[in-house]
């Protein structure tokens, strides 16, 4: 099963870097006089934009048929499919740019987009929820509002801005720009990105959101990466419930819910299970007699509480992601949750540590010096390789379930040329209706699956940790 | 790692992370007193309910088989004691059948032979009698004999006399 991921997820790299080298490619045919073909102004009218659908947007000449069209006039319709580069952004801040509708389809882009957390919660691209907005702005401070300001439309990109923020594909940006006049409310016609390499050869994205004919440098929400992952400290700190938060929030209570119902009816006499009671407890003994007393024996009560919070939150999310009309969230495949989950983790098994514990990692008993000086530094990167391995595993396995589904339902859009060919479309919806139904089915699995691993490793780091140790009276 | 640049799920972001730590551990708290120690306690309690039932079952059909076992012997002594109450009974049934046999025996024994003795008795008595009567007679009869021819012999008196004492004898 891993190992099926693993190719999966690699060939999900593959297809990403070969889309960006295609994507360098055309960043080099400048010369296209695309900028010409839509240059028709934009002249918006956002109180005509409220449906906020790409049918609604036909003034500003961004709809497929139009480009299209004039694409045939000039004799280009070979470059359907990739990004056209026609905003040539000199300076960061006010270069005249237009709005552009990236053509075709972009398979990892949409992949990414689709797992990634948003601060609107989008129910198959049509019901948008606004969620409310806390963030830290370390020029002015807290900041609260509702995303509801954004206006989203398609893709999760926002068509008006609040003070100096925009929403970019679901995620909140701010413009970093000094001229750039604060207002309450204006007008985004659209946003660019290109793709650079920096000095030491890092790949940087730049984001611009274009503003009055002017692309404007967003940055994102600051992300704890040391900027490794293309992240880092920025001018903000999004602490707003996104939709992961939501979908936490939504799962925590369903799950409390259901359980409160079943535990109830342990309080009065003994009686058979019934109801909501008779699904939950066969999960629940199975999680502690094939994973907690296996591992903590005597212990397990302690430590079941924790071990059960971990299945069923886990299991919850991994279910509430599958539904494919819940808004298809990512939550155990975020790398932030599964990190938090293992912290708590590595917390508990070290407070609970008891000496024999330390000891074995400390200074392992019976073995040679030489043994010890390999040992003691392995047993302490274990210390940590463990969480670590815990909270990766999840992420990865779950956002890669999500990312072959969604890979197989982009097959549609592949075959179909993004909507320009019929027969096309109906040849990719026929490879990717039973690639995606097994898919799905492997999904429900890993579902459950992870969430016991999760557990089941849990319960071993707590079983080592406070393992008795009985030793014939030496060391 | 360089290849995941970019790659938002698995970028940490600052929000998220608390707002899970806080959803998580609320949810921990509020399971654990709400949801899973009642189900831990009603589980365990229900287990131990249904081993001591168990138990209880076991116990009790223990004592039936012990019951049964006690009625089985005390069964069996009964038709022990029948069979040797039978027994006794034919014994001594027996033995008055012997004994009144015995006893029968003996009684006609000692009937027939007091009978014998009382006939030796009468026959001896009769035959005294007989003698008597016979001696009486032949006395009488020598008396006549001898009024008539001994008159005056003395010697045929004393003769006679010696032969009736030779009677006695018999």
């Amino acid at each position: 099963m891993h190992k099926f991921y693993t190719v999966l997820v690699f060939v999900f790299m593959c297809s990403a870097s070969w889309s960006q080298q295609h994507n360098h490619d055309h960043s080099d045919h400048k010369g296209h006089s695309h900028g010409q073909q839509v240059k028709t102004k934009t002249t918006h009218d956002h109180s005509s934009h409220d449906g906020h659908d790409h049918s609604g947007h036909k003034h500003d000449g961004h709809d497929h048929s139009g480009h299209d069209h004039k694409h045939d006039s000039h004799g280009h319709d070979d470059h359907s499919g990739h990004d056209h580069h026609v905003n040539n952004f000199t300076t960061d801040c006010g270069s005249p740019a237009q709005a552009v509708h990236h053509h075709g389809y972009d398979p990892t882009g949409t992949a990414i987009h689709h797992i990634s957390d948003a601060n609107v919660y989008t129910i198959m691209d049509k019901i948008r929820i606004p969620l409310p907005m806390i963030i830290y702005n370390k020029a002015r401070g807290m900041e609260f509002f509702s995303s509801g300001k954004f206006h989203a439309g398609h893709h999760d990109d926002g068509h008006s801005g609040y003070k100096d923020y925009v929403l970019y594909q679901g995620n909140i940006h701010r413009i970093t720009c000094p001229g750039f006049e604060s207002r309450d409310a204006f007008i985004v016609q659209g946003f660019d990105k290109v793709e650079l390499k920096s000095a030491e050869g890092k790949d940087i994205e730049k984001r611009y959101a274009i503003i009055d004919g002017k692309g404007y440098l967003i940055e994102q929400k600051t992300i704890w990466d040391g900027g490794m992952l293309g992240g880092g400290s920025t001018g903000f700190v999004d602490l707003s419930p996104t939709k992961n938060v939501i979908s936490m929030i939504l799962v925590s209570l369903l799950l409390f819910f259901l359980f409160r119902a079943a535990a109830k009816k342990y309080s009065g006499g003994p009686s058979a299970p019934s109801g909501v009671q008779s699904f939950l407890e066969p999960m629940f003994q199975f999680i502690r007699d094939d994973v907690a007393i296996p591992f903590l024996g005597d212990k397990h009560e302690k430590f079941l509480p924790l071990l059960m919070t971990i299945f069923f939150f886990i299991l919850g999310l991994n279910l509430w992601g599958q539904v494919p009309f819940l808004g298809s969230v990512n939550v155990t495949g975020s790398l932030t949750v599964t990190a938090v989950m293992a912290i708590i983790v590595f917390i508990i098994t070290n407070i609970k540590g008891n000496g024999d514990y330390w000891k074995h990692i400390l200074w392992p008993p019976d073995t040679p010096l030489f043994v010890k000086i390999i040992l003691i530094p392995v047993e302490i990167m274990g210390l940590f390789i463990k969480p670590l391995t815990l909270m990766l595993r999840l992420a990865g396995n779950i956002s890669a379930g999500h990312i072959a589904i969604l890979s197989f339902v982009g097959l549609i859009f592949i075959f179909g040329k993004a909507g320009e060919s019929l027969g096309g479309s109906l040849t990719g919806t026929a490879i990717a209706i039973p690639l995606t139904l097994f898919m799905m089915a492997i999904e429900l699995i890993v579902a459950f699956v992870q969430a016991f691993v999760f557990t089941i490793l849990t319960a071993s780091y707590l079983g080592a940790a406070t393992e008795e140790h009985h030793h014939d009276g030496h060391h | 790692m360089i290849f995941l640049a970019g790659f938002a799920p698995f970028q940490p972001t600052p929000g998220l992370a608390l707002w899970s730590l806080i959803i998580f551990l609320l949810f921990w708290m509020l399971m654990s007193k709400y949801a899973f120690k009642p189900m831990m306690e009603g589980l365990k309690k229900r287990e131990t309910d249904i081993s001591d039932a168990l138990a209880e079952a076991e116990k009790a059909r223990e004592e039936m088989a012990n019951l049964k076992a006690e009625n089985e012997q005390i069964l069996a002594e009964a038709r022990e004691e029948r069979a040797l109450m039978l027994k006794e009974a034919k014994e001594t049934k027996a033995n008055i059948i012997a004994e009144a046999k015995e006893k029968a025996k003996e009684d006609a024994l000692r009937i027939t032979s007091s009978a014998k003795m009382e006939i030796e008795n009468e026959k001896k008595a009769a035959l005294t009698e007989v003698k008597n009567e016979v001696g009486m007679m032949a006395t009488e009869i020598a008396e006549k004999i001898l009024r008539k021819e001994l008159k005056g012999q003395p010697e045929h008196e004393s003769f006679v006399n010696t032969l009736v004492g030779e009677f006695k004898l018999n």
